[in-house]
């Protein structure tokens, strides 16, 4: 128990560190929004309004005033104001939270079979060739960039077979080309965990056991392996996401969709702060939300770890994460 | 750390391959020295002015023009050629930030005081909670667009790995009994850094630092294709990219071929650093 207070209390105060960073370098610092947003000629509004406006926002109070207002915004949902648009963030972004939601767990869903198809046929396929070949695969999947596999896909799928209509697609249709670029880089090192727990698995004589009483290879695969392989999948929990995330930004801006990764990419071509910050400290949130969760799993799904966690968190991640 | 960190380091543990002779090492050093080559003397690969009109506008690729032609009659394969330096500079430039950054962030906490170590460790788990693109996005709101700028960017992005192996490592060789004996000698605190600790931990650092090479190489090309690197004239990969958008109906080759160079390059620079690995283990 003392541990789990301990892993909240650094959890938060990371968060508190975020929060205070991106406040002073993005909220604070860069000269002055109001003017940024109001004060173009076209406008034409007089210094005096202008002050006006930044006495509404807040602008005039002392920096820490301002930093507790801002603060205390974002401890309960608001995240201020859109510098470009004027438009409440919290509003843009649940706005735009579905889209990327809808992405991003298709995505991932997408790359799950796809890890599990190449693991398999690495482990259990037919010809040595192929199972030598498709091991190449995850390193050559990490080194393609998002942006460059997206557009190929709609010059071939769109435009060379004419699968995926461009012109009025179904909700769905629109989702298969983005989802399929974004699962890529998250598929490989899936792939490659899964690879390597079922050879690990498979070198030990227990598996000579269940093999001799008849096991088939996808009872072995979902069995024995699964569970082994479910450990090291957890500790890039944390990396998986910021990749997906990644992914969203590159992927929104190319199909036009207008989910948070374009709101992000939209936000810093008009170095508009407050959208930035909310969209960097809500991840570094869901970040730190993911790893507490990955921290309280490991002794769920490992009995070894039980014992230990009384005392220290789980060694291995320390290891992964470096 | 990027997924290629994982599955490359991932591979190191699992692949059979020890030699530095094996084919695909010896391909992939063959493909980074004509990218570097292309880097610093580009005239010898190509006699066309990477950024003015040398024919008829979206040309397929011929004899004449490897790559073909872009929408305002430029040579494709001469702007490849051109966009070797942009890219391999703005990536050791990348890399350097980290290394550089990462690596003093190491040493001081790893052998200054507790609250010191405290302090700069809770700074690197804000740098790794943050996801590497946003990192990336925000020093570029900060600083502004240009390639330096998102070379910065991209190596901001990196200090948390190097911070991370560096002050394990210093922790590691500090505890060794050598470093004891060199104080027990009468060797002051800077010397013994100096002298033992900073050679010791040095040789898994320089192994991050080609493996981050490779993924810093397509930070920067993503940052170039959103519009936040090279300004347009420049021939950069990802922006080469990006600009070809309107024409994946008609042009094929002008996102085909540039990007399967970048796949290239970024497939021999993680394949050689993960030799080096290897290498430098056995």
């Amino acid at each position: 128990m003392s541990y789990l207070l301990r892993r909240l209390g650094q959890a938060l105060l990371v968060l508190l560190v975020a929060f205070t960073a991106t406040f002073f370098l993005l909220h604070f610092l860069p000269g002055d929004a109001v003017v940024a947003r109001y004060g173009g000629p076209e406008l034409g509004l007089s210094p005096a309004e202008l002050d006006e406006i930044r006495d509404s926002r807040g602008y005039d109070q002392p920096v820490l005033v301002q930093f507790w207002l801002v603060l205390t915004g974002f401890l309960t949902g608001d995240f201020g104001y859109s510098t470009q648009t004027g438009a409440s963030v919290s509003a843009m972004l649940a706005a735009a939270l579905p889209q990327t939601a809808a992405l991003t767990l298709t995505g991932f869903g997408l790359a799950v079979v796809l890890a599990f198809a190449i693991a398999f046929v690495a482990s259990f396929g037919p010809f040595p060739w192929l199972r030598q070949l498709v091991r190449t695969l995850p390193p050559l999947f990490v080194s393609i960039p998002v942006f460059w596999l997206a557009i190929v896909l709609i010059q071939v799928a769109s435009f060379q077979l004419g699968l995926v209509p461009v012109i009025n697609p179904t909700p769905l249709q629109e989702l298969i080309l983005p989802s399929l670029a974004l699962s890529v880089p998250i598929a490989a090192p899936l792939a490659q965990i899964l690879v390597r727990s079922i050879d690990e698995v498979r070198a030990q004589p227990f598996i000579a056991v269940v093999r001799a009483k008849g096991a088939s290879d996808s009872w072995l695969l979902w069995r024995n392996v699964l569970g082994n392989a479910m450990l090291p999948a957890l500790t890039i929990a944390g990396l998986l996401f910021g990749e997906l995330i990644a992914g969203a930004v590159v992927t929104e801006t190319i199909f036009g969709r207008s989910g948070i990764g374009r709101m992000t990419e939209q936000a810093v071509a008009n170095r508009d702060m407050p959208v930035l910050q909310a969209v960097v400290v809500l991840s570094a949130a869901a970040f730190v939300l993911i790893n507490l969760i990955v921290d309280m799993l490991y002794p769920v799904l490992d009995p070894r770890l039980r014992s230990r966690t009384a005392g220290r968190s789980a060694p291995s991640r320390e290891a992964v994460r470096t | 750390m990027s997924t290629a960190a994982a599955v490359f380091t991932d591979i190191r543990r699992s692949d059979a391959g020890r030699s530095l002779l094996r084919p695909t090492v010896l391909l992939s050093a063959a493909v980074l020295l004509v990218t570097v080559a292309w880097a610093l003397l580009p005239q010898l690969f190509t006699s066309y002015d990477p950024i003015a009109n040398v024919g008829a506008s979206l040309q397929p690729p011929s004899a004449e023009h490897l790559f073909g032609t872009d929408s305002t009659g430029r040579d494709v394969f001469s702007r490849v050629i051109h966009g070797a330096r942009e890219t391999l500079t703005g990536a050791l430039a990348a890399v350097a930030v980290g290394f550089v950054v990462g690596t003093s962030m190491g040493v001081i906490a790893g052998s200054a005081g507790r609250a010191v170590d405290e302090v700069i460790m809770r700074i690197v788990d804000v740098l790794l909670a943050v996801p590497s693109l946003l990192l990336s996005l925000s020093v570029i709101i900060l600083l502004g667009y240009g390639t330096m700028n998102a070379a910065i960017a991209v190596g901001v992005t990196s200090i948390a790995a190097f911070a991370r192996l560096v002050r394990s490592q210093v922790v590691q060789v500090s505890g060794s009994d050598y470093v004891e004996a060199a104080y027990g000698s009468g060797a002051s605190f800077w010397a013994v850094l100096w002298r033992h600790v900073l050679p010791n931990s040095l040789t898994p650092v320089l192994a991050l630092a080609a493996l981050q090479f490779g993924s810093a190489i397509l930070q920067i090309s993503t940052l170039g294709f959103l519009g936040y690197g090279a300004p347009p004239p420049i021939p950069e990969w990802g922006l080469m990219i990006a600009e070809s958008r309107d024409f994946v109906a008609t042009a094929w080759w002008l996102t085909t071929l540039p990007g399967l160079v970048l796949v290239l390059t970024v497939l021999a620079t993680n394949r050689l650093s993960h030799a080096m690995h290897t290498g430098g283990r056995s």
